[in-house]
């Protein structure tokens, strides 16, 4: 083989291991372009030290959605299934959820928020959703989140829908935890 | 490289080896092209059988034959095998036969590494197909095997998949860097880039498309093998993935992998239709700009698959017009061959009719996709069968049809034999009706709103499916007197004359029929 075929071979196999990694990079760069776009309910905390508050809010409805993912025993249902808020001012609603089996068991609430263009105009100071539930057999709680809607959302949004998917995450974790104990 | 050149001028003289053993370890192009075709013949069959079982079932609505279990793993298997079995190791085959004597070269440039792909195709189809024999049974997801349900939901035969995935795609990068440095390192002299013909152009840029996009389908397996065996969650929502990440990993695969299985095709097509028509090829330089840019558009396309996932409103609007925007180049290519026939003396010979209907049946399934990328019109399409009918008149009357084509134009110079030029028809007329009768129908029942995957249906379908059933085993029945006919040709015939065909222009036609075992030790001279 020649140099010319060497060195054509060295920059096709490069770019092979280089898409191989791209392939991978592609997991960051979506999460980045959810985040800056506010698709996927891959909202942000709300930034500290920024007021979304404002006395020029108007009414808008919230219903509150919740799903039990396939073989998620869990009761978990909002407690109020519709709220009239004003943008611009804070709000706080209740998620109740209970364990009703006889073991200990671990859930992650993952949200979504329709239609998604309110996404970027939500911000939530608080919720359940940003972290791990633990509760014991037969344990019961009330989960909440507090939440603004920035007053320039668009008039065309009068309706939004938070729902919240909630996953068994007791065997995942100690699979994880397995996985890296055993290195 | 002397070295080389001078060790195949001693082969010149003894042959090729005798035996099973030949066929092992040949490294000679024209050897392991043969190989390659007989293997995606033998995977054309299996496949095709699997898609008999799938129209055997829906004959009538309600469960007649087989489990539903069973029917959607008929239903994975068929289109894994076909996209990678039978269309892509076809053109690999075709590849290998044609693009080293189409710019008088001697042989590949990695002639080792050529047999090395070609042998791990049946350990990775072997390992495919064993998991039909496996607790759980085969794949049952779908050929784009969707997380969750191939991860979370995927019966536990899905390892076996995800290797034999690696496998293939490690068979297909190996053979498009080695088309790549052939192409772009062993070309007779005077063979300019725009001087080649244009099979080689295709799979030039066939060759990039793979190498950009098999190793995105290496991750997208790798990434399920770690969400089901290491606890990872790149798809897992509860561990903070997204199963809709893997669509767009997946499809970002997907749309190039689509342009790969149709770009050879433009490429024999421009080859058959010219010499059938007896005038040179209309717009050659546009042809060659219109493949590249059908290739760089393709990666900018993929989402056209995933519309209903809910997108932003400006990214609907974006892979709309890209798709739209392909339609241009494509176009391109439509008018070209037209005008090639416009006043040539045409003759209809078998390749002929093959690529005839190849450009009015593509140009049927290019149509339909442009309906499926209007963004309103495709959530009323998603998934129903109009989606089916589109994609198998892109790959039946499209990529098969072309490589039928391939088949009897080339076959006089791989054999020495002239095919039977009377079954040769018959065959292209049974799987022309056949072809016709079986998918266009499902434009029909899709647009009615008859949702694909399912092994059941409402009764209003019942009529459409009967008679897509019907075509269905025309055209399957069909494809065994294609077999009957090139095993004829093989064992003996009519003896081709070098040119073959009275158009015929090109380097491979300049030697013997058969071409002799190693053509262009020297290489010839090109104007």
């Amino acid at each position: 083989m020649n140099n010319s075929a060497k060195r054509t071979l060295k920059y096709l196999s490069l770019a092979v291991f280089g898409m191989f990694f791209f392939s991978f990079a592609l997991v960051p760069l979506y999460d980045v372009f959810c985040e800056v776009t506010g698709l996927n309910g891959k909202i942000s905390q709300s930034e500290e030290g920024t007021s979304y508050e404002s006395n020029t809010g108007r009414d808008l409805t919230i219903q509150f959605v919740s799903h039990n993912a396939e073989q998620m025993p869990w009761v978990f249902k909002p407690s109020e299934k519709i709220m009239k808020v004003k943008t611009g001012k804070y709000s706080n609603a209740t998620f109740f959820v209970k364990n009703n089996t006889d073991k200990p068991m671990t859930a992650r609430a993952v949200p979504s928020v329709a239609p998604s263009n309110a996404n970027e105009y939500l911000k939530k100071l608080e919720c359940f959703c940003f972290e791990e539930q633990f509760l014991a057999p037969g344990e019961e709680a009330l989960l909440p989140v507090r939440f603004i809607f920035d007053s320039n959302m668009p008039e065309s949004i009068n309706n939004v829908a938070l729902s919240y998917t909630i996953f068994d995450i007791t065997n995942y974790n100690d699979m994880e935890m397995a996985h890296h104990d055993g290195r | 490289m002397s070295s080389v050149i001078e060790s195949h001028h001693d082969d010149h003289h003894h042959g090729p080896a005798k035996g099973l053993m030949r066929w092992l370890l040949t490294t000679n192009h024209k050897d392991i092209g043969t190989l390659y075709l007989w293997f995606s013949f033998a995977m054309f069959l299996i496949g095709g059988a699997m898609a008999m079982v799938i129209r055997a079932e829906l004959f009538q609505p309600g469960m007649q034959i087989v489990e539903p279990e069973f029917y959607n793993q008929m239903l994975t298997l068929h289109g894994l095998i076909m996209v990678f079995g039978a269309v892509m190791p076809a053109f690999v085959g075709l590849a290998n036969w044609l693009v080293p004597m189409m710019v008088g070269a001697p042989d590949m440039a990695l002639p080792r590494l050529n047999n090395l792909s070609f042998w791990l195709l049946p350990f990775a189809f072997g390992i495919l197909l064993s998991s039909l024999f496996m607790e759980g049974g085969a794949p049952n997801f779908g050929w784009t095997f969707y997380a969750p349900l191939s991860t979370t939901y995927a019966p536990p035969s899905v390892t076996f998949f995800i290797f034999s995935v690696h496998i293939m795609g490690a068979s297909s990068i190996m053979g498009s860097i080695n088309v790549i440095v052939t192409i772009m390192n062993m070309r007779a002299p005077g063979m300019d880039l725009m001087k080649m013909p244009l099979f080689v152009w295709s799979w030039l840029i066939t060759a990039y498309l793979l190498i950009a996009v098999m190793p995105v389908l290496a991750g997208a397996v790798t990434m399920m093998l770690m969400d089901i065996h290491f606890g990872t969650s790149f798809f897992n929502a509860a561990g903070g993935g997204d199963p809709v990440l893997f669509q767009h990993i997946f499809w970002f695969f997907g749309h190039p992998e689509v342009y790969i299985m149709i770009l050879p095709a433009f490429g024999i097509v421009s080859h058959i239709i010219e010499t059938f028509s007896r005038k040179q090829l209309f717009g050659y330089s546009s042809m060659v700009w219109a493949m590249l840019s059908i290739a760089i558009l393709s990666f900018v396309v993929w989402a056209h698959h995933m519309f209903t996932v809910g997108m932003p409103l400006a990214a609907e609007l974006f892979f709309m017009w890209a798709t739209m925007l392909i339609a241009v180049p494509t176009g391109v290519k439509v008018f070209n061959w037209v005008a090639t026939m416009f006043k040539g003396s045409i003759t209809y010979e078998t390749p002929m009719l093959f690529a005839i209907s190849f450009v009015v049946l593509f140009t049927i399934g290019g149509f339909s996709g442009l309906m499926l990328s209007i963004v309103p019109a495709d959530f009323q399409y998603h998934d129903t069968y109009f989606v089916v009918a589109h994609f198998h008149y892109v790959l039946v009357p499209g990529s098969i049809f072309s490589i039928m084509a391939a088949v009897y134009y080339w076959i006089p110079k791989w054999t020495g034999n002239m095919y039977d030029e009377r079954m040769g028809r018959l065959h292209f007329w049974l799987s022309f009706v056949g072809v016709n009768v079986t998918f266009f129908p499902q434009h029909w029942i899709g647009l009615a709103g008859m949702p694909r995957r399912y092994p059941d249906y409402a009764l209003q379908f019942a009529d459409w499916n009967m008679v897509s059933t019907a075509g269905a085993f025309l055209f399957g029945a069909s494809q065994i007197l294609f077999l009957f006919i090139v095993l004829k040709t093989v064992m003996g015939g009519k003896k081709a004359t070098p040119q073959v065909w009275e158009g015929a222009r090109g380097l491979e036609w300049s030697v013997e029929s058969p071409a002799p075992y190693h053509t262009f030790s020297t290489p010839p001279k090109v104007n």
